[in-house]
């Protein structure tokens, strides 16, 4: 079963200019142990969900569909049991390592806070499971007695990790986990979370702009634009050989040193993401997209399979309907 | 004849339009009133200890390395907006000194955040015509006015037609536009090197092969000379013509971009190489602590302490760890352009040499 379901969510902001819709009907699974990737632009939404399946938007902010963690919808959860799953149940690694962190407060009483919190458990016994969890992110259970000031960056980044596991939930969300960190520590972390989704058999959602990352920790991929996944597959496939022009733009920015077609050769995508309040008729990234052509503009693309284990929703996908296929493979590429 | 020649950019490639020499900047520690009071002194942090470097005219350099190893200070003493403590920065042949303000027509820089560069209260009209107005500038070159040095330089940036950006304020524009608002800024004053910090780190995917593309045509059709600041090798190995590595303040390793790149000899180089993100990239090795401290030099080669030569055994096999350990050793080329300080890669140099 899997650990987390998401149906049609669908998240709308109020803004005074109207209604904003970040994410417009987006569905996926994570199973145990799996680590899904969540690739997009600033904008995409793609943070928006993580907030969403612990429900962290402000009120006001509409949320659609279902979402299942553990086979329990969160949106129809009450303030009080939804209390109770926050942490235990799915927990976030905030993006903000070097600030999340209260300075005035011993880690060790910031690690403790979570768990007494969320578990019942004694202040002894809470600092016991502190100094295990220090250990597992790989800092010395010393350093328990630290502030974060006296931590580097990744140190805190692991001290972040740490506490997301205080209450040993089942899903992890790590949203841009190691945006800024340092490259020879982001590839520390990486592999620090690789190695603990395996021996803790968690269930992870991993979100970053950055495919390249994604591509090193997931297992699936998941790709957004203007608020949709648009293309889906297994890590590796969908990385080394997207089928959507809007992945190819995405994967082309990370170049393969040591590969010749990317020498001298930076690869860009013209224009800019949408407004979220203005989104293009027919596939939103029509406007940007280099093989577009007049379908485009009219018919809305769904997640149409594209290869074993694949799906795309774009008209040059293998299972798109067939009136547009005859289209698609009219026009020469 | 000769003058077809001394037109054509090979020709001009080889020439230095900024040489870089001995160039050191220190920090000088902060410390508490008490301690301060008591006499005690913070560490002074050598955050550049000795660079040379020399960029040449139409040429992409890269300058990498991990956050705190000097890239960035480096760049900053090169515009002159850090003083440093030893060392030079030669421009067209002349030492840096009063010339500072033809200097800084001719050498522009371009930051990492261009939100941050940007006033938010100046249209990009205003933004980019500052610099002529700093200068005084009032006709270009062909006579041109203000507002076509200005037109130019946004349609040269691909703010096209520039027209359109006039009036606009910088929170109107998407982070792409913002950079090249930046860069149009730069380069309304017809530089001759950008030195650039950065440049699309803090850029969307998408956007980032834009701005990149829009640097290599800048070299390709204005030979302007670039020196790239970054910690992305994926984004050297992509536009840089040459790459230099940085370590604890100086350079460890510098040659052609497919050499250091595709045939490192510092295992520094190797190891950043090693985490550049890539599918299955976490089997392979990862260097272990973090970012060294710059108030604190180690001895000898100064990446000792993390190498994994040394730490493997493999440098006191071949005897030469108490040399890595003891003594500091500078930069020897070991091919054609392509230079790196090692001991490692000087023996194996050394071997092969005598072997042949």
């Amino acid at each position: 079963m899997s650990v987390l379901s998401v149906r049609d969510l669908a998240v709308t902001y109020r803004s005074t200019s109207g209604d904003v819709p970040a994410v417009r009907g987006v569905s996926f699974d994570i199973k145990k142990g799996e680590v899904l990737g969540l690739a997009g632009e600033s904008g995409c939404g793609k943070s928006t969900i993580a907030a969403a399946i612990l429900r962290l938007h402000s009120a006001g902010t509409k949320i659609e569909g279902t979402m299942l963690l553990d086979g329990e919808d969160v949106l129809a959860m009450r303030p009080g049991r939804l209390r109770a799953v926050r942490w235990t149940g799915a927990s976030i690694v905030f993006q903000g390592a070097l600030h999340a962190l209260n300075p005035v407060k011993r880690i060790g009483a910031q690690i403790t806070e979570a768990i007494t919190t969320h578990q019942m458990s004694s202040d002894r016994g809470a600092r016991v499971r502190a100094g295990e969890l220090l250990e597992q992110v790989g800092l010395p259970s010393r350093r328990i007695d630290d502030f974060p000031h006296e931590l580097s960056g990744g140190q805190k980044q692991r001290v972040m990790i740490a506490m997301a596991l205080a209450c040993s939930p089942s899903l992890v969300i790590a949203d841009e986990p190691t945006t800024a960190l340092d490259v020879m520590v982001q590839a520390q972390v990486l592999r620090l979370l690789r190695s603990l989704e395996r021996d803790l058999g968690l269930a992870m959602l991993f979100i970053t702009h950055d495919l390249s990352v994604l591509v090193e920790v997931s297992d699936r991929l998941a790709i957004m634009y203007a608020g949709k996944i648009i293309e889906e597959g297994s890590a590796r496939t969908v990385f080394t050989s997207p089928t959507h022009p809007y992945t190819k733009a995405l994967a082309a920015a990370f170049p393969s040193i040591g590969d010749m077609s990317f020498r001298g050769k930076p690869a860009g995508l013209g224009g800019d993401p949408p407004d979220p309040q203005q989104i293009p008729s027919g596939c939103p990234f029509h406007p940007r997209c280099p093989v577009a052509w007049d379908d485009c503009t009219r018919i809305v693309p769904e997640l149409w399979t594209a290869g074993p284990d694949r799906r795309a929703a774009c008209l040059l996908a293998e299972g798109a309907p067939p009136t547009a296929r005859a289209a698609a493979s009219a026009v020469d590429l | 004849m000769s003058e077809a020649a001394s037109e054509h950019p090979s020709a001009l490639v080889d020439q230095p339009v900024i040489e870089v020499r001995g160039l050191e900047v220190n920090f000088t520690g902060r410390i508490g009133l008490l301690a301060g009071l008591l006499g005690k002194k913070g560490a002074d942090a050598k955050a550049v200890d000795g660079v040379d470097l020399t960029l040449r005219r139409g040429e992409v350099l890269a300058l990498a390395g991990e956050s705190g190893c000097g890239k960035t200070t480096t760049a900053r003493a090169i515009m002159g907006l850090i003083r440093p403590q030893g060392g030079e920065v030669r421009f067209e042949g002349k030492a840096l000194g009063r010339s500072m303000r033809s200097y800084r027509r001719k050498v522009q820089m371009v930051f990492q955040d261009p939100t941050a560069a940007l006033n938010p209260r100046q249209t990009v009209y205003e933004i980019v015509a500052e610099g002529l107005r700093i200068h005084g500038i009032h006709n270009g070159p062909d006579g041109q006015n203000e507002e076509q040095l200005v037109a130019r330089a946004l349609s040269r940036s691909g703010l096209r037609p520039p027209e359109r950006f006039y009036l606009q304020y910088p929170h109107e524009l998407s982070g792409g536009q913002r950079q090249r608002v930046v860069i149009a800024g730069a380069l309304v004053l017809d530089p001759d090197v950008i030195v650039a910090d950065e440049p699309v780190s803090n850029l969307d995917a998408s956007v980032r092969g834009e701005i990149l593309d829009l640097l290599m045509k800048l070299r390709g059709e204005l030979k302007i000379s670039i020196l790239i600041v970054t910690h992305d090798l994926g984004l050297a190995w992509t536009v840089a013509d040459r790459v230099a590595i940085m370590y604890l303040g100086r350079i460890v390793e510098i040659g052609p971009a497919e050499d250091v790149l595709l045939r490192p000899e510092h295992p520094y180089t190797k190891a950043l190489l090693d985490v550049v993100p890539e599918a299955g990239g976490l089997q392979r090795p990862i260097l272990k602590g973090e970012p060294p401290d710059p108030t604190r030099i180690p001895q000898g080669c100064r990446f000792h302490p993390r190498c994994p030569v040394v730490e493997s055994g493999r440098a006191a096999e071949l005897g030469i760890e108490s040399r890595c350990r003891g003594e500091d050793l500078a930069l020897r080329e070991l091919a054609p352009e392509h230079d790196a300080a090692c001991y490692e890669a000087f023996l194996r140099h050394d071997g092969a040499s005598s072997t042949v």
